[in-house]
C-alpha cells in the first residue's frame, strides 16, 4: 500500500505527513488533536543517519512544545523496518550508540508528557524496532504487519535446529516464531488491527485515548503473563525483588 | 588479599563478580539452587543453566553498596532469554527500591537468544526502559565490557545507555557482530576471521577514542575493580541531566559531527590517525596506561 493511501486512511485528507526516502515526518490531527508523526518507511534498514533523523525529529517536537503552553503533543511513531543496517562503517561509528541516543530521546519525550504511540506498518524487525518503536506506551500492528527478530530459516541455520521442528514448535509457542499475534500474546503489541477495516482513523483515535488514560510505566511483562504468552518474565522479576 | 591476576576476558561470570566486589560481600538473588531454567531451551532439547546464564545480586565495592548482574558468556553466548532478561530487569527494579550507590552490569552477550527470540527482544526493551528509570531516579548504571562475547545486539544498545562504560581492549562493543555482517553482506564488507580488523572496528581502544567507553583498562579483574571505584569516587549522580533537552541536543550534534568527520572511515586505524595518535599502527599494542596517557592530550578533539 502506498504511503499516500496509508497516511490518508490514518490521518484523513489534508494531513502533512511526508516520506523522504525511508524517513517519515509530519504533522496531522487525530480526532481534532494535533499530533507529531515520526518514523521509518519501506522496510528501512536503519543506519545512523536514519536513527539520527528520528532522534532529531523527536527533539524538535519536544523543543517546540517546551516553548508553548498547553499539553505536549502526542508522538505517533510509524515503524517499518527490516532491522539495523549491516555494515562495517556503521559498526565502527557505533550504530548501537545512535540507537541508545534515540531511546534516550524517546524517554525524554515521555517524561516531558508526550504520549507515545507506535503503528507498525509492514515490518518491525529486531534492532530497528528496539531503537524506538518498541519503547512506545502503546503499540498497534496494522493489518499484515510482521514482527520478528529473524525468520525461521535463518534461525534454523544459526541454532542448528531443523526447520520443520521449529515450524512445528512455532504453532504451539509464541516465544520464537515471527508474528504480530505472538508479540500480542507476549504483551509487546497492544492492538492487532483487522484486515480490510475502513476505520483506521477511529482506531487511531481510540488508541491515543488509551495511551492518555493508561499508566506510563512498563507493564508489558504483566500483560504477557495475563495473555499466557510470557508466563515467567513477571514472576522471575518478582522473585529477584523479593529475594 | 587479592594478588593473583585474573584475566577478566577468560574468567567466568562468578569469578568476575568475586574479583570485583569486597571479599564475602556478595549475596546472590535467585541462586542456582532455585533452578530458574529456561523452559524454551528445554523444549528445543538445548542445554539449560540453573542460573540461565546470568548472576544477579548485591555486594559492596570499596564499602559502597551496589547491585550487580553478570552475564555468563560461556552459556549460549550470554544471550538474553525470558528468564535471563527478567533477572536483569528485576535487579533494576530492585535498584529503584533499594537505592544502591550504583548498578553494575557485567555485560558479556551477543544479544537476543534466538531459541526464544521474541521473549529476548522484549526483555531487552524492558531492560532499556528499566535502565532509563534507574538513571532518572539518580542512580548511576555502570557497564563493564571485557568478556569473550563483548556487548552486541540489544545488549550493545543497553551498554550505551549506561552512565559509564568501562572496557578492556579485549572487550568489544557494537550492534551487529562481524560474523552476521559477513554472512549477509559478504567477506568483502567485513572479514570476521581477520581478528585484528575486528578489534580495530569494535574493540575497547576504538570505543574509548570515540568517547563511547568512558574508561579503558587492562584485561585484569583488579583493574576493572579500580575503575569502578574511581567511578563511585567521582560520584556520578545518575542521569538527572537526561531530562535536559540541551544535553540531548548537544549529543545529537556530536553524533552528527562524528558521522561527517569519519564519513569514509571503515577501519579504526583511520580514527587513531585522524585523532593524532603519534603512531596509529602501534595503538592496538599499547597498554591501557600508555593508551590513556596518549589519548589524554587528544581527547576533546576526537570526540566531537
Amino acid at each position: 500500500m502506498s504511503d499516500v493511501i496509508v497516511f490518508d486512511r490514518l490521518f484523513g485528507a489534508g494531513h502533512g505527513v511526508e516520506v523522504h526516502g525511508h524517513f517519515v515526518r509530519g504533522r496531522a490531527e487525530v480526532a481534532g488533536r494535533p499530533v507529531a508523526v515520526i518514523g521509518t518507511w519501506d522496510s528501512a534498514a536503519v543506519d545512523g543517519d536514519l536513527a539520527l533523523a528520528v532522534s532529531g525529529a523527536i527533539l524538535e517536537v519536544v523543543a517546540e512544545d517546551a516553548k508553548r503552553t498547553g499539553t505536549p503533543r502526542p508522538i505517533v511513531f510509524i515503524a517499518d523496518t527490516e532491522g539495523q543496517e549491516l555494515s562495517r562503517r556503521e559498526e565502527l561509528l557505533g550504530l548501537n550508540g545512535c540507537f541508545a541516543h534515540v531511546a534516550r530521546c524517546v524517554d525524554l519525550a515521555r517524561r516531558r508528557g508526550h504520549p507515545i504511540l507506535t503503528l507498525i506498518h509492514g515490518r518491525a524487525v529486531s534492532g530497528g524496532f528496539l531503537a524506538f518503536g518498541m519503547l512506545a506506551d502503546r503499540v498497534c500492528a496494522l493489518p499484515g504487519a510482521q514482527v520478528r527478530v529473524m525468520d525461521l530459516r535463518a534461525m534454523s541455520r544459526v541454532t542448528k535446529i531443523a526447520l520443520d521442528r521449529l515450524e512445528g514448535l512455532a504453532k504451539e509457542s509464541p516465544v520464537f516464531a515471527p508474528g504480530a499475534d505472538n508479540y500480542w500474546r507476549m504483551g509487546a503489541v497492544d492492538e492487532l488491527w483487522p484486515e480490510g477495516g475502513a476505520d483506521w482513523d477511529e482506531r487511531l483515535a481510540g488508541a491515543l485515548d488509551a495511551v492518555l488514560s493508561a499508566s506510563r510505566t512498563d507493564g508489558r511483562a504483566a500483560v504477557g503473563a495475563e495473555r499466557g504468552g510470557r508466563t515467567l518474565a513477571a514472576q522471575v522479576a518478582a522473585t529477584v525483588l523479593a529475594a | 588479599m587479592k594478588t593473583k591476576r585474573v584475566s577478566y576476558f577468560e574468567a567466568s561470570a562468578r569469578t568476575r563478580v568475586a574479583a570485583l566486589v569486597d571479599e564475602a560481600s556478595f549475596t546472590e538473588f535467585c541462586p542456582p539452587e532455585l533452578r530458574l531454567t529456561s523452559p524454551h531451551l528445554a523444549r528445543l532439547d538445548a542445554p539449560v543453566g540453573f542460573d540461565d546464564g546470568v548472576v544477579v545480586g548485591r555486594a559492596t565495592v570499596d564499602g559502597r553498596a551496589v547491585l550487580l548482574a553478570a552475564q555468563e558468556g560461556k552459556f549460549n553466548g550470554g544471550a538474553v532469554g525470558e528468564v535471563h532478561g527478567a533477572k536483569i530487569r528485576g535487579l533494576l527494579e530492585r535498584a529503584l527500591r533499594d537505592k544502591p550507590e550504583a548498578v553494575l552490569l557485567l555485560v558479556d552477550s551477543g544479544g537476543v537468544r534466538l531459541h526464544e527470540a521474541n521473549a529476548g527482544l522484549i526483555a531487552i526493551s524492558e531492560i532499556m526502559r528499566a535502565v532509563l528509570a534507574v538513571q532518572a531516579a539518580g542512580i548511576p548504571v555502570i557497564a563493564l565490557v571485557g568478556g569473550s562475547c563483548g556487548a552486541f545486539g540489544g545488549m550493545g544498545i543497553v551498554t550505551r545507555l549506561c552512565d559509564e562504560v568501562l572496557m578492556s581492549e579485549e572487550g568489544r562493543l557494537g550492534l551487529s557482530g562481524p560474523e552476521v555482517i559477513e554472512t549477509v553482506k559478504g567477506v568483502g564488507e567485513f572479514d570476521s576471521r581477520d581478528r585484528s580488523l575486528v578489534w580495530r572496528v569494535t574493540g575497547g581502544k576504538l570505543r574509548r577514542a570515540l568517547g563511547e567507553a568512558t574508561g579503558l583498562v587492562d584485561d585484569d579483574a583488579a583493574s576493572f575493580r579500580e575503575a569502578v571505584i574511581a567511578c563511585l569516587d567521582r560520584g556520578i549522580t545518575g542521569r538527572d541531566a537526561l531530562d535536559d533537552l540541551e544535553v540531548l541536543q548537544a549529543a545529537q550534534q556530536g553524533l552528527q559531527r562524528r558521522r561527517e568527520r569519519f564519513a569514509e572511515t571503515r577501519d579504526g586505524l583511520e580514527v587513531w590517525r585522524s585523532a593524532g595518535f603519534p603512531d596509529p599502527q602501534a595503538v592496538p599494542m599499547l597498554t591501557a596506561d600508555a593508551f590513556n596517557t596518549q589519548l589524554a592530550g587528544l581527547q576533546a578533539e576526537v570526540q566531537s
